[in-house]
């Protein structure tokens, strides 16, 4: 025992430390966090945003410097706050509410305490920053908008939030982040990469020089310039012709698949979601639930595609075989379909075979049509699902692809879909069930984006480009296969000859006869779409909406467009009207004719939106 | 070299040399701040270091050509000669950071109470070593216990008790040689009744000290020791732990109670008297499996944490060598204390064998006291790590400590 004492004490001694020596090193990583804390500083430097052009090079949105005032809790001292507060002009109460919140993130990290100092605010603050220990200014870059429109295109910049913080360590609290629209999904190429500087502080949170000689900084790497397919000139063309109306216009390059405009009504000016004024201004966009700014109709809205659906009806009988383009149905004003129920149809001479029938818009043409598509198989649900996979080779009844951060699917039925309304086998349902489907009404549901892309496929007789915005990174085109593959409808191109013909038609003696344009082939489809709402919990029926799908020179297209106007009533009174304009515009550059500029841009349908609101009983259609 | 020589352990001279240039290495780092001068810049504590580190080379070269009879004859001789120049403090003493502890030459200071170790050491070895002296008396073990205590009460006053408690480590030679183990028990027990009591009262304290007591007894044994004895023992235990409570808060000044409330978990106080330990826990925490590498620690580099070239310099080799470096450094200090542990048993002489467990304890009670400090298990006590803090009188008074008894165990076929 005398001997072995001290043996025994040494080897525990020994053991009892390395244990604990393991337990701090090894197990507990918190001490090794906190070292990083309290020992180096990190600095960031934040790179300029890319700038954005059109497709024909016009600067659409550039940069413009910005001041935050930043700050570390931890390494605040007392200050003259009634003096701070005066120089940002904010109240003191709401300054201490944000130190709180900084406190609460971290106090050793930086949080921002007034984002986006104005110049003025900036020159004044600077003189006496040196007196506010533990605040700091950071320069920024905020983005500076050279044009008034496309709001729903670009998107806009705000302060990351805090669940993107959590989720990506590239961002910290304070960072600003693309949302919405370009600025959202070209996010990493636009931002750049922000560059890192280490720095080695002392205990008494002193610089003592760069970390490690500086081997792990990085320099900031500018964000890339990058050009939109969208034509600005075209884009703002647009937006005025949609001013007091509702509505979208989506137009396609039909060769390329590329977005000329994408215009939502009503619309805002980017310049709005920038600054100091952001936070109000957007609360303001946000909160008005009826016009609702801030949706983007074009890619959003899910609207009946009426009458422009039934080309596709045609081309899916043609490649069917279950009807020739000599084929005549006759129409006694609609179509009936047993049991005394009728789909209605305007006053034109019958019968009539395709050209005229899509010409005249007949919806008994189309009736016959889609009911020996869907019976030219033993069931009717095998013959839905083969006109369902038609429509789905058009991109329809499925997200596109795009390179958009929103877009909807629409829907196209598939008799799975039949089979649960009617409970099947149960109960059985025919082709007759869902004929309103041959003329766009039904259950068919399209965005204003499907119709553009369904109009530059039978513009090109049988294929579309995936649609896309983004045109040139840094001048260089695109090379995403995704945008660069032909997607093959399932209708072979023969097919298309009379259906363009027939669209052709409604131009030259048809729908749209009567908004020509002097040297300007156009093929067209104009459409009524019923729509209803509930008021009080009533369904009422409202004034149509006004669909026009186009496509010029008709061949060889070079744009293709979808116009839609909501409670605009027939297609051709609002919808068709600012589909020639827009390709007038987009083809020839000027206007010939002011007569049907001057009439869209006078009518405004503000009244109509009202109608509905206004508690009282209105009359729609008029 | 004479017949009887038997040559010096070349493996306590080879860790010790080790360690050496380890400690010098990280002095180096926790000193080095940003400026990167010569290593020898005399201006700065490595330069300083350095040269020490060469004056021990030639005090070694001294210690191991000077004939081992000298230190046992003339041990009586240094030990005075060290008690007057602890005395001479109190005259001549030079105050540093609160501590009259040096004498001051020019830019060189030199501390007493480093070099009173060995000859404490020394005296302490002769007087045990002598035919006359039987410890097991009651009238020697006072003697003994004299020439322990002057040495620590000239320096608790200074004031350094830490210095002071490494007098305690004299416990391991004395009972080594006889002394009874019922010391070893008291005093453990006393320790042991003195935290739990601080850590879960008097009376839980008092409840399983009564059942001990009671278990010890009326167990029935063949030797039994004296139920007068354990009574005793349990009745003092008891009132020791009801006056722990008047002691700590009446006897303890302030910043004693600090350092144990931290190191029992009682208090969490990261930026006041807890500063040093948090610190320093996060020095050696942040070091991870490897370290940061040599001269690359963020926390030494930062100067957080206070003392680092001097008692803190373990949280350097924490940060900068990882698990393994420190734990290498672990395993060194236990290697060296067993190699001398060895060499104290081998020897026939007494005095030699007083002399190495007096070298061996006052060792290990620094690693001890000083490493159980730096990594958060002990109360803050100010004791430098043998070697590795920085200091001339504390490295050459550890290398005296270690070569004279080197010199000793050459020696040891004369006898």
């Amino acid at each position: 025992m005398r001997k072995i004492l001290l043996y025994i004490t040494i080897l525990t001694t020994g053991l009892i430390f390395i244990g604990r020596l393991f337990y701090l090193q090894v197990v507990d990583t918190s001490l090794a966090i906190r070292s990083r804390d309290n020992a180096i500083k990190v600095i960031y430097d934040y790179p300029q945003r890319g700038y954005i052009y059109d497709r024909n090079g016009e600067l659409m949105v550039s940069n413009q410097p910005s001041y935050d005032v930043m700050v570390i809790p931890r390494n605040l001292k007392p200050f003259d706050t009634t003096e701070f507060c005066n120089i940002l002009s904010i109240e003191r109460e709401d300054l201490e509410k944000k130190l709180d919140k900084a406190r609460i993130y971290s106090p050793m990290l930086p949080s921002v305490v007034i984002p986006q100092l104005t110049k003025s605010e900036y020159a004044i603050l600077q003189e006496k920053m040196r007196k506010y220990e533990g605040f700091y200014i950071q320069k920024r870059s905020l983005r500076d908008y050279q044009v008034d429109h496309s709001a729903n295109v670009l998107g806009y910049i705000a302060e990351v939030n805090q669940s993107k913080v959590n989720s990506d360590p590239y961002y910290l609290s304070g960072d600003l982040i693309g949302r919405a629209g370009v600025e959202e999904y070209y996010e990493e190429l636009l931002r750049g990469v922000k560059g890192v500087k280490y720095i080695q502080k002392d205990r008494f949170n002193r610089d003592i020089g760069p970390y490690k000689e500086g081997i792990y900084d990085t320099l900031p790497e500018k964000g890339k310039d990058i050009s939109l397919t969208i034509d600005a000139a075209l884009q703002a063309y647009g937006t005025k012709l949609m001013e007091n109306k509702r509505g979208g216009i989506v137009a396609l390059e039909p060769g390329s698949g590329e977005i000329l405009a994408l215009i939502t009504a009503p619309t805002y000016d980017p310049a709005k979601l920038v600054g100091r004024k952001r936070s109000p201004n957007f609360t303001e966009l946000y909160y008005d639930t009826i016009a609702r700014p801030l949706y983007d109709r074009g890619l959003l809205a899910e609207y009946p595609p009426g009458s422009p659906f039934k080309t596709l009806n045609a081309l899916i009988g043609l490649q069917e075989g279950i009807v020739d383009t000599n084929d005549k149905f006759s129409c006694n004003h609609g179509y009936a379909y047993g049991r005394g129920r009728k789909l209605g149809c305007h006053a034109h001479r019958s019968p009539l075979d395709m050209i005229p029938g899509i010409a005249n818009s007949c919806n008994a043409y189309f009736a016959n049509v889609y009911r020996r598509i869907i019976e030219k198989y033993p069931t009717p649900q095998e013959g839905m699902d083969v006109w369902h996979d038609h429509l789905a080779s058009f991109g329809l009844g499925n997200y596109l692809g795009s390179d958009l951060t929103t877009g909807r699917p629409g829907k196209i039925p598939s008799s799975e879909y039949y089979n649960q309304i009617y409970n099947y086998p149960t109960y059985k349902w025919y082709a007759t069930a869902t004929i309103s489907n041959a003329i766009g009404q039904g259950e068919v549901l399209m965005t204003p984006m499907q119709l553009a892309n369904m109009t530059a496929a039978i513009g090109n007789k049988g294929w579309y480009y995936t649609p896309h915005i983004l045109k040139e990174i840094e001048g260089k085109p695109i090379k995403d296969e995704k945008f660069t593959k032909r997607n093959y409808t399932s209708i072979d191109a023969k097919h298309f000859d009379p259906v363009v013909e027939g669209m052709h038609e409604v131009y030259k003696s048809g729908t749209a006869s009567t908004l020509r344009i002097p040297g300007i082939e156009i093929a067209g489809k104009t459409g009524t779409a019923e729509n209803f709402a509930k008021i009080d919990g009533k369904r009422v029926q409202l004034t149509d909406h006004s669909i026009f799908i186009a496509f010029a020179p008709v061949e060889n297209p070079k744009i293709a467009l979808a116009v839609f106007v909501e409670n605009g009533y027939w297609g051709s009174r609002y919808a068709g009207r600012i589909a020639s304009l827009m390709i007038e515009k987009y083809l020839k550059g000027t206007i010939t004719r002011t007569d049907m500029e001057e009439w869209i841009l006078n009518h405004s349908l503000e009244d109509e939106y009202a109608k509905p609101l206004s508690g009282e009983p209105f009359k729609i259609n008029q | 070299m004479s017949r009887s020589s038997a040559g010096f352990d070349w493996i306590s001279i080879f860790i010790y040399l080790i360690l050496i240039c380890f400690g010098w290495a990280n002095i180096y780092s926790a000193s080095l701040g940003t400026n990167t001068g010569s290593y020898f810049d005399l201006g700065q504590p490595y330069g300083k270091q350095a040269l020490f580190i060469g004056l021990s080379i030639f005090l070694i070269i001294i210690i191991l050509s000077i004939e081992a009879k000298f230190y046992q004859r003339f041990s009586s001789i240094i030990y005075l000669v060290s008690l007057l120049s602890l005395a001479g403090l109190f005259v001549f003493g030079k105050t540093i950071s609160g501590a009259t502890s040096w004498y001051s030459f020019g830019s060189f200071g030199i501390q007493p109470s480093e070099f009173a170790k060995f000859a404490t050491a020394l005296a302490l070895a002769k007087y045990l070593s002598d035919i006359q002296t039987n410890i097991r008396k009651l009238s020697h073990q006072v003697q003994a216990f004299i020439i322990i205590a002057i040495p620590a009460l000239l320096i608790i006053p200074q004031p350094d008790p830490g210095s002071a408690l490494v007098y305690a480590a004299f416990f391991f030679p004395l009972y080594r040689e006889g002394l009874s183990g019922f010391y070893l028990v008291t005093g453990l027990s006393a320790v042991t009744v003195f935290i739990l009591t601080l850590l879960v009262g008097p009376f839980w304290v008092s409840g399983g000290v009564l059942l001990i007591g009671l278990f010890l007894f009326f167990r029935k044994r063949k030797k039994r020791p004296g139920r007068v004895l354990i009574t005793l023992f349990t009745i003092i235990s008891i009132g020791l732990s009801f006056s722990v409570n008047y002691i700590f808060e009446n006897v303890f000044e302030q910043r004693h109670r600090d350092r144990f409330n931290i190191v029992l978990g009682k208090e969490v106080d990261s930026r006041g008297i807890g500063y040093n330990t948090n610190q320093s826990e996060i020095a050696i925490g942040s070091g991870g499996w490897f370290g940061k590498g040599w001269t690359e620690g963020t926390q030494t580099k930062g100067h957080f944490v206070p003392e680092q070239h001097t008692d803190y310099i373990f949280s350097t080799v924490g940060e900068e060598w990882g698990f393994l470096g420190s734990a290498m450094v672990v395993i060194l200090f236990v290697l060296l204390l067993l190699r001398l542990l060895q060499l104290a048993e081998r020897q026939r002489n007494q005095f030699t064998r007083v002399y190495g467990y007096s070298v061996i304890g006052i060792l290990f009670l620094h690693f001890l006291v000083n490493v159980g400090m730096v990594i958060g298990i002990f109360p803050t006590v100010g004791i430098p790590l043998p070697f590795f803090s920085y200091g001339g009188s504390g490295l050459w008074g550890f290398t005296i400590l270690i070569f004279i008894f080197i010199k000793l165990d050459s020696d040891r076929l004369s006898y």
